[in-house]
C-alpha cells in the first residue's frame, strides 16, 4: 500500500515538472512577476498568505499521514476495541484559540494592502484614462489630453521617485467585464451605472498582455488587452500622434467614399469625418495598433480585409456585422484603413 | 420489546410536527420577503423618471385595520375550536375570510388608481417595479392563505371540523399571522420610510 | 440480536409485473424509495453533467481548438454547473438524507411523506425543464437554446437585451421548480428531526449526522429563498417589464450579485457539510473509536451556518465595494475558516489512538480530509481580498472549488456510497473494483486539479472558449483534460460496480461494519416499517451499548 502511494506521488511529480518547464521564462501574465506596485503589494502579501497557509499544511499533513501510519489496525491487535476517547476540553480549546489568532494576523495583513491599493490619492502627475467596456472590446478615452482609442493601451512608465501613475476609471456600456492585466494590478470589475476606479504605477516599460475576466457574452475569450508601457518621451509622442485628426489621402479617396457611405459610420468614428459613431471601436488611428478586433487578430491588411468581410471568421458572434461588400469596394476601404495611421 | 432495556423516559413529547413545518416555511418564506424589502429600499429615491411614492401613494389605514384585526379573529377561532365551541370558532373563521378579503379588496382598488389615474405601472420606473413586486407577493401570500382559509370554511360549515382538527386549525393560523406580520413591515417600509 | 431484525410476514411479496412495480416506484411515498429515486437521479445527471465537462475539456486540449463553437461552448459550462450543484449534488445528498435519517433517529418514516414524493418529483422535473432547453429554448441571436450566460446568470447579461429568445428562462424556471422541491425537504427534514425522534433520543445523542442534515437544512430555507427571490424578480423584468436589474433605468447589476451570492455562499455550506456527516459516521466506525468532541462539532457546524451568511461578497471582491466592505467581507470569510478547521482536528482526533481499517468506505474519507485540508487552506488565500484580485474569476478559483465539490464532496459520497450501499440493498460492492474506482480517480482527480491551479496563477480567466497560444497554459490544459478522462472511467467502473454488485455482490446482512448507530439494527435492505418495534435509546451509540453491555456509553455521556 505504502508503495502504491510513492508509486502515485513519482509520477505525479514527474509529470508536474514537465508541465511546468513549458511555462515561459518570464510569464507574459504570471501574477507572481509583478511590475507595478498594486501587483507588488499583492505579491508581498501572496508570499505572507502562502507560507503561513504553507506551514498548516505541512503541520497537518504530517499529523494525519503519522496517525495513519500508526494507528493502523494491525491483525495482532484487530480483536479488541481500542480506548474509547470522547473528546478532551484542553486540547479543543486549544485548536480553536491557534486558528483564531491565525485569522486575527491574517486579516490584518490583509487590511493594510486593501487600503493601500484601494484609498491611493491621485498625485498631480496621473495620467487619467476612461476606461469603457463593450461587448467585446476596450474604449480608451484619455479626457485630458483628448485621446480617444481602442483596446491597445498605452500609459507611461512611472519612476518611483517622480510618480506618473494611471488612474482608469471604469465603466461599461454593455454588460459586466473585468480588466486584468495580472502583472500590473489585480483586476477591477467593469459594470454598468456602477463606475469603479484603479490605478496602475509600471515599473518597467514593455508589452503587458491580459484579457478581459468577467464572463460578458460569446466572444468574451476573445476580449483581449495588450498594455503598452512607454518611455516619457514615447508617451508624449504617441499621445501627440494620437490627438491628430484622420490622414487625408487622396489616393483612398474611394475607399474612404465606401466608408462614410456605408453602414460603418454608423458604429465607428474617424476624427475629421463625418463619422462620429461611438458603438464600435475609433478608427482614427487604426494602423498604430498591432491587433485587430480586441487581440483577436495581428492587425495586417490580410486579417483587415478578412475581418470586415466576414467577422464570424476571425471572432464569431461578434456584434460587428457582415458587411457584403463587393470585391473592389472591399479592396478600396481595406487601402482606406491602412491610411489611418 | 426496546433495543436496550434502559429506563424508558417517563414522558417522551416532542414538539407537533405541523407546528415546526409551518415554522420552516415561514423562515423560508421570511427570507424571500427581506430579499424583496432590501430591493425596494435600496431603490428608494433611485428612479429616473416618473411618480414618486410621495405624488401617488394614499395610506390605506382601513384596510389594514382590516387585515390586523384579522389576526384576532383567526386567534379567537383557533382558540374557540380548542374548546369545542364549532359555532363560535365558524363565526371567527368567516369574519376572518371577509376581512381578508376587504384587504384585498383594497389592494386591488388602491392599483387600480395607481394605474389608471397616475399611470403608475411595474414597468414606469423602479419605484413602480419595486412597489408592485413587494406589494403584490404579499396579496399573491393573502390570496393563498384566503383560499386555504375557504376550504376549511367549507368543511367547518359541513361540519367535519372538530377538536381533533384543532391543532391544524392552529397551523393555519400561525400561516395567517405571518401574513399579517409581514404586512406590518411592508406598511412601514413603503407607506412611512419610503415616503 | 435485537428484535427489530426480524421481518415481520407476508409483508412483503414478490410477485408483481413490472407495470406494478413502476407503478409502485411512481407514486411512492416511502423515505426509502424516495432516498433511491434521488440518488438514480442525480446519477443519471452526472452522466449529462459530466459529459459536458470533457466536452469543456477538449476544447480547452490546446489554444485556438475548434472542437466546439464558442455559442455551445458556453452553454456547456452554465448547463454543467447548473446540472453539476442543482440536480446533482443536491439530490444525492437529499438522497441519502431521506434514506438514512428516519431510520437513524428510530422513526418509520419522514414527517410529511406525500410532500416528500412531491418534493422529489418537483427537482427531478426541474432537472428535466432544465434539459428541455436545448430541444425548446432559443438563445443568444437566435440562435441555439440551452441557457448561455454561466450558472450565475449575472446580469444585465441575463435580462431581455442580452439574453433575448428563451434560454435564461430555462435556467430560471427549472430552479425555481426544484427551489421549491428543496425547500420542501428542508422543511420535512427539520420537521422529522424535531418531532419524530425515537424515545430516548434527545438531540444531544442524535447520530452527527443527524445534526448536520438538521443545519444544512436550516441553511437550504435561508439560502435558496434569496435566489427564488431574485429568479422572480428576473422573471418580472424579463416579462413584465420590470427594472430591478435593467441598468439603463437606474436599476443594479451589483444587487443581482448580492442576491446571488447571499444564496450561492451558504449553499456551498449546504452541500458541504452532509459531506461532513458522511466522514463524521464513517471515521468513527473504521477508526473503532467514537466521534472525538461531538458536542464541539455540534457547534462548529452550528457556527459555521451561521457565519456563513456573513461571507457572500468575498464573490465580489473585485466589483469595486469599497475598501471596508472588502475588509468586513475579508475577516468574515477567514473567520469561517476557523470552524471549518476543527471538524478537521476532530476527526483526527477520532482516529488518533484507534484501530483503523483501510476499507473502502474509509479510504475515500482519507482522501476527503487530504484534500478537504487543501481546499481549506486554497480557500484562505482567496479570503485575503488583495491577492483574490488576482485569483478571482481565474482558473485558480475554478480548481478550488472543484478541490472541495470533487475532492471533498464526491470523496465523501463515495465513501457513503460503499458504506450505506450494503444497507440499502442487502449486498457488499465488490471490493476489487471498488480499488480500481478509488485509485483511478484519485489520481485522475489529482492530474486535473492540481495542476488547474497554474493556469489561474498564470493569468488564464474563467469561462473562456479557447485562449492563445505562447502563455504557458497549453501543457497544463492537456494535462488536465486528461485528467479527467481519468476520473471519467473511474465513475463508469463506480457505477458498473453498483450495477454489478446487486446481483452478484455478498450478502451484507444486518450490520457487516460493525457499527452503532440504529440503521444497522434493522435488516438490509429494511422492511417498509423499518423498526419491527420502536427502538429505545440510552446514548449516542445504541448499539455500541448492545454489544458492549460491560461498558455503555450511557454512562460517559
Amino acid at each position: 500500500m505504502a508503495q502504491r502511494v510513492l508509486a502515485v506521488v513519482a509520477v505525479f511529480v514527474f509529470v508536474v515538472s514537465a508541465a511546468a518547464a513549458e511555462a515561459p521564462s518570464g510569464g507574459i501574465s504570471n501574477i507572481f512577476a509583478p511590475e507595478s506596485t498594486p501587483a507588488k503589494s499583492i505579491l508581498d502579501l501572496s508570499v505572507f498568505v502562502l507560507t503561513i497557509t504553507g506551514i498548516i499544511f505541512v503541520v497537518v499533513f504530517s499529523l494525519l499521514v503519522y496517525c495513519l501510519a500508526r494507528f493502523r489496525a494491525k491483525a495482532s491487535n484487530a480483536r479488541s476495541e481500542p480506548a474509547q476517547v470522547y473528546g478532551s476540553t484542553q486540547i479543543e480549546l486549544a485548536w480553536i484559540i491557534i486558528p483564531t489568532l491565525i485569522v486575527v494576523v491574517l486579516f490584518l495583513a490583509s487590511a493594510r494592502v486593501i487600503h493601500a491599493v484601494q484609498d491611493a490619492a491621485m498625485p498631480a502627475g496621473a495620467v487619467e484614462v476612461t476606461a469603457v467596456g463593450h461587448q467585446y472590446w476596450w474604449e480608451f478615452r484619455y479626457p485630458k489630453l483628448g485621446v480617444v482609442t481602442a483596446n491597445e493601451l498605452h500609459i507611461p512608465v512611472s519612476d518611483p521617485a517622480r510618480p506618473t501613475p494611471t488612474f482608469l476609471n471604469l465603466l461599461s456600456a454593455d454588460t459586466d467585464h473585468s480588466f486584468w492585466v495580472p502583472q500590473l494590478a489585480g483586476k477591477t470589475d467593469l459594470i454598468p451605472n456602477h463606475p469603479n476606479r484603479m490605478w496602475l504605477d509600471p515599473h518597467r516599460t514593455g508589452i503587458f498582455l491580459g484579457q478581459c475576466a468577467q464572463f460578458c457574452g460569446v466572444e468574451h475569450a476573445k476580449m483581449l488587452l495588450r498594455v503598452s508601457v512607454d518611455t516619457p518621451e514615447e508617451f508624449a509622442s504617441w499621445v501627440q500622434s494620437q490627438q491628430q485628426p484622420a490622414v487625408e489621402d487622396e489616393k483612398v479617396a474611394a475607399g474612404k467614399h465606401v466608408f462614410e457611405t456605408t453602414a460603418c459610420i454608423n458604429c465607428h468614428a474617424v476624427k475629421g469625418t463625418v463619422a462620429s459613431g461611438r458603438f464600435g471601436p475609433d478608427l482614427t488611428h487604426l494602423m498604430s495598433r498591432s491587433t485587430i478586433a480586441s487581440g483577436a487578430a495581428s492587425n495586417t491588411p490580410k486579417n483587415l480585409r478578412l475581418w470586415i468581410e466576414n467577422p464570424d471568421a476571425v471572432k464569431p458572434g461578434s456584434l460587428m456585422p457582415a458587411m457584403k461588400l463587393s470585391d473592389s469596394d472591399l479592396d478600396a476601404l481595406v487601402a482606406y484603413m491602412g491610411t489611418l495611421r | 420489546m426496546s433495543a436496550i432495556a434502559t429506563p424508558f423516559p417517563e414522558s417522551w413529547k416532542l414538539p407537533y410536527r405541523g407546528k415546526v413545518a409551518m415554522a420552516g416555511l415561514i423562515i423560508g418564506e421570511a427570507a424571500i420577503f427581506t430579499i424583496f424589502v432590501v430591493a425596494y429600499l435600496f431603490y428608494v429615491g433611485k428612479s429616473l423618471s416618473g411618480p414618486t411614492p410621495a405624488e401617488v401613494l394614499e395610506t390605506p389605514i382601513f384596510f389594514t385595520i382590516c387585515l390586523l384585526s384579522s389576526s384576532l379573529t383567526v386567534h379567537l377561532a383557533s382558540k374557540a375550536l380548542e374548546r369545542e365551541k364549532r359555532a363560535s370558532f365558524l363565526g371567527m373563521w368567516l369574519s376572518t375570510i371577509v376581512l381578508g378579503g376587504l384587504f384585498l379588496f383594497g389592494t386591488a382598488q388602491e392599483w387600480h388608481r395607481l394605474i389608471y389615474e397616475h399611470g403608475l405601472t411595474v414597468s414606469t420606473n423602479l419605484f413602480g417595479t419595486t412597489y408592485y413586486s413587494l406589494v403584490g407577493l404579499h396579496a399573491f401570500h393573502v390570496t393563498a392563505g384566503l383560499i386555504m382559509l375557504s376550504i376549511v370554511a367549507s368543511f367547518g360549515l359541513a361540519g367535519r371540523v372538530g377538536v381533533e382538527q384543532a391543532p391544524r386549525i392552529g397551523v393555519l393560523a400561525v400561516y395567517w399571522h405571518f401574513v399579517d406580520a409581514v404586512w406590518v413591515v411592508v406598511f412601514a417600509v413603503v407607506y412611512v420610510l419610503g415616503r | 440480536m435485537s428484535a427489530n431484525a426480524m421481518v415481520l410476514e407476508n409483508v412483503q411479496s414478490s410477485d408483481r409485473t413490472w407495470l406494478e412495480t413502476l407503478h409502485e416506484w411512481l407514486t411512492t411515498v416511502d423515505h426509502k424509495r424516495l432516498g433511491i429515486l434521488y440518488i438514480l437521479s442525480a446519477l443519471f445527471f452526472l452522466s449529462l453533467g459530466g459529459a459536458e465537462a470533457l466536452i469543456i475539456r477538449i476544447q480547452l486540449i490546446h489554444a485556438h481548438n475548434s472542437f466546439v463553437s464558442p455559442q455551445v461552448f458556453n452553454r456547456m459550462f452554465t448547463m454543467h454547473g447548473t446540472t453539476m450543484i442543482f440536480f446533482m449534488v443536491m439530490p444525492v445528498l437529499f438522497g441519502f438524507a431521506n434514506y438514512l435519517v428516519p431510520l437513524m433517529i428510530g422513526a418509520r418514516d419522514m414527517a410529511f411523506p406525500r410532500l416528500n414524493a412531491f418534493s422529489f418529483w418537483l427537482s427531478f422535473l426541474g432537472g428535466l425543464l432544465l434539459y428541455f432547453s436545448f430541444l425548446g429554448g432559443s438563445g443568444l441571436y437566435g440562435a441555439g437554446n440551452a441557457p448561455d450566460v454561466g450558472w450565475w446568470a449575472y446580469a444585465p447579461l441575463g435580462g431581455r437585451a442580452f439574453s433575448p429568445g428563451h434560454s435564461s428562462d430555462y435556467w430560471t424556471l427549472a430552479l425555481l421548480v426544484s427551489g421549491f422541491g428543496s425547500i420542501g425537504t428542508a422543511i420535512n427534514i427539520i420537521a422529522t428531526i424535531v418531532s419524530m425522534r425515537c424515545p430516548g433520543m434527545k438531540l444531544s445523542r442524535m447520530p452527527l449526522m443527524v445534526w448536520l442534515y438538521l443545519v444544512m437544512s436550516g441553511m437550504v430555507l435561508i439560502a435558496i429563498t434569496p435566489l427564488s427571490a431574485a429568479q422572480i424578480m428576473l422573471l418580472i423584468d424579463r416579462y413584465l417589464g420590470g427594472h430591478f436589474f435593467d441598468t439603463q433605468a437606474g436599476g443594479s447589476a451589483v444587487l443581482w450579485m448580492h442576491f446571488f451570492w447571499i444564496f450561492g455562499h451558504p449553499e456551498v455550506y449546504v452541500l458541504v457539510i452532509p459531506a461532513f456527516g458522511f466522514v463524521s459516521e464513517i471515521i468513527p466506525v473504521f477508526s473503532r473509536k467514537p466521534i472525538f468532541g461531538y458536542p464541539v462539532m455540534v457547534a462548529a457546524t452550528v457556527a459555521i451556518g451561521l457565519v456563513s451568511t456573513s461571507v457572500w461578497a468575498h464573490h465580489m471582491f473585485t466589483i469595486g465595494m469599497n475598501s471596508y466592505a472588502n475588509s468586513f467581507f475579508a475577516i468574515t470569510t477567514m473567520a469561517v475558516g476557523v470552524p471549518t478547521g476543527i471538524k478537521i482536528f476532530n476527526w483526527i482526533g477520532t482516529m488518533w489512538g484507534g484501530k483503523i481499517q483501510f476499507k473502502l468506505p474509509m479510504l475515500f474519507c482519507i482522501g476527503f480530509l487530504f484534500q478537504f485540508l487543501i481546499a481549506g487552506l486554497t480557500g484562505i488565500l482567496q479570503a485575503a481580498a488583495p491577492f483574490d484580485w488576482q485569483l478571482s474569476l481565474s482558473y485558480f478559483v475554478v480548481a478550488h472549488f472543484h478541490y472541495v465539490i470533487v475532492g471533498g464532496i464526491m470523496f465523501a459520497l463515495f465513501g457513503a456510497f460503499y458504506y450505506w450501499y450494503p444497507k440499502i440493498s442487502g449486498r457488499m460492492l465488490s471490493e476489487k473494483l471498488g480499488k480500481w474506482h478509488f485509485w483511478l480517480f484519485l489520481i485522475g482527480f489529482h492530474l486535473t486539479f492540481d495542476l488547474m491551479h497554474i493556469p489561474g496563477l498564470l493569468g488564464m480567466p474563467r469561462r473562456i472558449y479557447t485562449y492563445e497560444p505562447g502563455r504557458g497554459w497549453d501543457t497544463l490544459n492537456l494535462l488536465v483534460t486528461i485528467g479527467a478522462f481519468v476520473q471519467a472511467v473511474a465513475i463508469l467502473i463506480f457505477v458498473w460496480n453498483l450495477i454489478i454488485s446487486y446481483w452478484k455482490g455478498e450478502k451484507a446482512g444486518n450490520d457487516p461494519w460493525d457499527a452503532w448507530t440504529l440503521e444497522w439494527s434493522t435488516s438490509s435492505p429494511p422492511p417498509s416499517y423499518n423498526f419491527a418495534t420502536v427502538p429505545v435509546v440510552a446514548s449516542r451509540r445504541p448499539l455500541w451499548d448492545l454489544k458492549h453491555p460491560e461498558d455503555p456509553d450511557s454512562r460517559y455521556e
